[in-house]
């Protein structure tokens, strides 16, 4: 929840900086140049900074912005109004065609193909004969309301500051939403946002659209700005420069991005004009010095000028209690949660010739706590990746409630009611605990992307807010509720795992190493909380190291070495198992 | 289309292709062992090829001083992260190599540029300048920021080509340049006429890939570089400096380059700012052979140049869009066949 007073006093004086008299008109060109590039670097800032995936292609969606507009108002006449849905439309279904090709891509071979395509599209955007060539096309016409046109940078800069500003507000509200949960969770890794059932590539595709659709209404604006366009700003050039307005700026803020343009651009200004009277008679010196400048600027602070300003702000502390007595409606229950929950049979997994899995066999009942043990390196993990869909088994079968579920992806696992929490923590360090958990109840919410940038998602969103504040309760962490994630201890983070998988309202909870990292008073403490939740109708199956905690709170174990199972039965049997204490210690003498 | 045309075409991409694939390898190491997308890659083309066709005319290049200026700054740096610790020997080390080595190869410069110096003696001088610029540019620009996420890297990497770029057209003004061929002389076999120049160019990219291919699986310093590469702590804690490893990347890279850069300028006029979508082209293969695989690489950059050629003969108009968009197919193969299970760290 960000106050909005900081906003509405920066719109206030935006709009009155034309009116100081005296206020040089060189100065209004300035600041629509800032806004058009604030636009496309919020986009960035959304793809890059919050989702992860670098683009050096968003110049070529300005282009697209702008071709469009200033081919359909010249060449057919249209009014510019009208060419402004269609100029969105046009980026945002080209971003849906590239984005089908690259966001699919991973590690850096997607901004490499982002470079790729941008380098592309800017050599088609110069060789097409009905694009003007390398000439463009000129004689745009102006943005009018009734008989008033906007001919001066004077009168364009509110619509270029109104769209930045109401884009700023959108993008913020997104990202303050269920939808802008499972985004700022992409940077991490998909396989935890997917454990909770985000769609991930079709998150990466939202972000995508999103980006193309600001850096359309930029090109848009920037068509009726300059009443001419031509291919030379839409090249590789411009498209590292947005992402370096982005990085400058601080890459994962929004308001990052316009202080970043409003660097960058006032930078460029300042050398442009003043650099030649140091440093008289030569050509390029400004493009050397800004080059050094940058790489100074990211030496000094490489997180961007954004968070650096920010720090000298007092911390905000502490957040809005959610409203406790908001229900979230229960996950859909099928019939038959009551025998079988799990059955795995002859699981087999392998990795070339590692056979990972070597048919495995075990159940798990309902209201039971399993253990899953065995010595490093006997697959354990490996068996919760094949339960969960996060890989393949080989060959064998995987049934929930009777049903087989070997090929299903995650997001079908969780959708069963079966929840886990890994053995490497995968929380994102740079969100609060509870926005951390409230990414567990992602399935349990309605609202889509729109309704969140327009804020008709706030009843939707308080029900989930509220369900994840009573499961950090529950786990016993209400303290640390608006810390962020990555500030508290691993085993605090394990247990704000656990939290995040008893928001899907599971009926089997898959805990992957629980107690690793925690004292012996937590331990207690999980392990009394294990037993209520079975107590209270869910079953438990657990990955553990600690022999002493799985002993006194399983109620049966699996024991797997190097793949295989060697063993099963209750704590007692288990312990006098000779095949069990060989693994464990050896051979007996 | 007959024989001959495809024959020729073939030839001119191989060629092309050729200087890729160095560009390509180059490209390959620096990310490899750096996690730097090394942009400025086509500037050490551009200053290795200008610088000698400047030596070669008698002019006198100015990367010359520009190395002397950027090794006074990188000794500088040294200094000021020593400033506690400073000693003797690590002063002098630091002013021997970043100041004493350039100002000589500056005097030598000064002396030979009046003289038309033979061939060999300026291809000598320009791969020592471009050597320094590439690694005193690693120590001021990338070293600081050697911990940092590869999109910062990637910025700074920008912020480089921009600067290296605008230093070019001060040096070099805006016309364009051709260099003396490194060997002349030609012979023909069947249709097909081979310069020396191409031989050249055969030659020295099959050295290189060789030589490379001995450095890393030979050689204690190449497998230093791997395994920073692999992990950088890991080899921190192994007891392999990785600000060498980084350094040892970037003299190589602008070695590779500015030989590149020698070897084109007999065949194309290059420009100031031609370099940047050379470079480009040698990334197109780079990152075809996923930045990790020499071979692979090598053989993606042939395939480059020769697509090349035949779009520039079929549809010259398209030559850029039909090269970078080649990559799309490439890169979606490759990721789809990338396992999905690892997740991408920071």
């Amino acid at each position: 929840m960000q106050s909005r007073l900081p906003i509405l006093v920066f719109a206030t004086v935006m709009a009155a900086i034309p009116f100081i008299p005296g206020m040089p008109p060189f100065w209004i060109v300035l600041l629509d140049n800032i806004g058009l590039s604030a636009l496309v670097a919020m986009g960035l800032v959304l793809l890059t900074g919050v989702g992860g995936l670098t683009s050096f292609g968003q110049a070529a969606f300005v282009g697209f912005g702008a071709y469009t507009t200033a081919l359909l108002t010249t060449a057919y006449g249209l009014s510019p109004w009208l060419t402004l849905p269609l100029s969105l439309l046009v980026s945002g279904l080209l971003a849906v065609l590239l984005g089908l090709v690259t966001v699919r891509l991973s590690g850096h071979y997607l901004p490499l193909g982002t470079l790729a395509w941008g380098l592309g599209l800017f050599y088609l955007f110069s060789k097409l004969e009905f694009l003007g060539r390398n000439d463009g096309i000129s004689a745009i016409p102006p943005l009018s309301i009734g008989t008033f046109k906007m001919l001066s940078p004077g009168s364009i800069y509110f619509a270029i500051w109104v769209a930045v500003i109401l884009s700023a507000l959108l993008t913020m509200n997104l990202l303050d939403s269920r939808t802008g949960r499972a985004i700022r969770a992409l940077r991490r890794g998909h396989v935890a946002a997917e454990a909770f059932g985000v769609h991930t590539p079709r998150a990466k595709m939202l972000v995508f659209i999103h980006a193309a659709v600001l850096a359309g209404l930029s090109g848009w604006l920037y068509a009726h700005l300059q009443r001419a366009v031509n291919p030379t700003p839409f090249g590789a050039q411009a498209g590292i420069e947005y992402l370096f307005i982005a990085v400058v700026g601080g890459a994962g803020y929004v308001w990052g991005g316009v202080l970043g343009a409003a660097i960058v651009v006032i930078l460029k200004e300042v050398l442009q004009s003043y650099l030649p009277l140091i440093l008289p008679g030569s050509g390029q010196v400004e493009t050397i010095v800004f080059g050094i400048m940058l790489v100074a600027l990211l030496q000094l602070a490489p997180g961007g000028v954004w968070p650096w300003l920010m720090s000298f702000l007092p911390e905000r502390t502490g957040g809005k209690k959610p409203d406790a007595s908001l229900k979230l409606e229960q996950r859909l229950r099928a019939s038959g949660e009551g025998g079988v929950l799990l059955q795995v049979e002859k699981a087999r997994k392998q990795f070339g010739g590692v056979v990972a899995v070597n048919n495995v066999s075990f159940d798990v009942q309902a209201r039971e706590i399993v253990a899953l043990i065995g010595p490093n390196g006997a697959g354990k993990s490996t068996t919760f990746n094949l339960i969960t869909g996060v890989l393949s088994a080989t060959s064998g079968s995987i049934s929930v409630l009777g049903k087989k579920v070997d090929r299903a992806p995650p997001q079908e696992i969780v959708k069963l009611g079966i929840s886990r929490t890994f053995q490497h923590v995968k929380l994102v360090p740079d969100m609060t605990v509870l926005e951390n958990v409230a990414i567990g109840a992602h399935l349990r919410g309605h609202s889509g992307p729109l309704s969140s940038m327009l804020r008709l998602d706030r009843a939707d969103e308080a029900k989930l807010l509220a369900e994840a504040a009573r499961q950090i309760e529950r786990v016993g962490l209400a303290d640390q509720m608006h810390q962020l994630a990555g500030s508290l201890s691993l085993g605090q983070q394990r247990i704000v795992e656990i939290a995040r998988a008893l928001c899907v309202d599971p009926m089997l909870l898959l805990l992957d190493e629980p107690a690793a990292g925690l004292r012996h008073m937590e331990k207690q403490q999980l392990a009394k909380l294990l037993r209520d939740l079975r107590d209270g109708g869910m079953s438990v199956l657990l990955v553990e190291h600690d022999m002493g905690f799985v002993m006194n709170l399983a109620d049966r174990i699996v024991v797997l070495d190097f793949g295989t199972k060697i063993a099963e039965g209750t704590p007692a049997t288990i312990k006098t198992n000779p095949e069990v204490i060989k693994a464990y210690l050896g051979v007996a003498a | 289309m007959n024989t001959t045309i495809m024959l020729f075409l073939l030839q001119d991409g191989i060629t092309n292709g050729a200087i890729y694939a160095l560009l390509g390898l180059a490209l390959v190491l620096v990310f490899a062992v750096t996690r730097v997308i090394l942009i400025p890659q086509g500037e050490f083309v551009t200053y290795g090829a200008l610088t000698y066709a400047s030596l070669a005319s008698g002019q006198m290049p100015g990367t010359a001083k520009l190395a002397l200026a950027m090794g006074i700054v990188a000794c500088a740096f040294d200094l000021f992260v020593a400033r506690k610790a400073l000693h003797g020997r690590l002063i002098l080390r630091s002013v021997l190599a970043n100041v004493v080595l350039p100002a000589i190869v500056l005097a030598l410069t000064i002396s030979f540029a009046a003289q038309k110096p033979p061939v060999a003696v300026c291809i000598a001088l320009s791969l020592v300048i471009v050597a320094m610029i590439g690694l005193y540019l690693y120590r001021i620009a990338f070293q600081p920021l050697a911990h940092t996420s590869v999109l910062v890297l990637l910025i700074a990497s920008v912020g480089t080509h921009l600067a290296l770029q605008g230093l070019g057209l001060l040096f070099f003004g805006a016309e364009g340049q051709r260099g003396p061929a490194v060997l002349s002389g030609s012979f023909t076999a069947g249709a097909l006429r081979f310069t020396g120049q191409s031989l050249t160019v055969y030659g020295i990219t099959i050295a290189f890939i060789v030589g490379l291919w001995l450095f890393f699986g030979l050689t204690l310093y190449g497998k230093a570089l791997r395994a920073t590469a692999v992990n950088r702590l890991g080899a921190r804690l192994a007891g392999i400096r990785t600000t060498l490893s980084g350094q040892i990347a970037f003299l190589l890279a602008s070695v590779i380059g500015a030989l590149s850069g020698i070897m084109i300028v007999p065949i194309t006029t290059l420009y100031y700012d031609s370099g940047f979508l050379i470079g480009l082209k040698g990334f197109v293969a780079a990152i075809i052979g996923g930045l990790v695989s020499y071979p692979l690489t090598a053989v993606a950059a042939l395939f480059v140049g020769i697509v090349e050629a035949f779009s520039s003969f079929y549809a010259s108009n398209y030559k850029e869009v039909i090269v970078f968009m080649l990559l799309i197919p490439v890169l979606l193969l490759r990721s789809l066949a990338a396992p999905a299970v690892e997740e991408e760290k920071d």
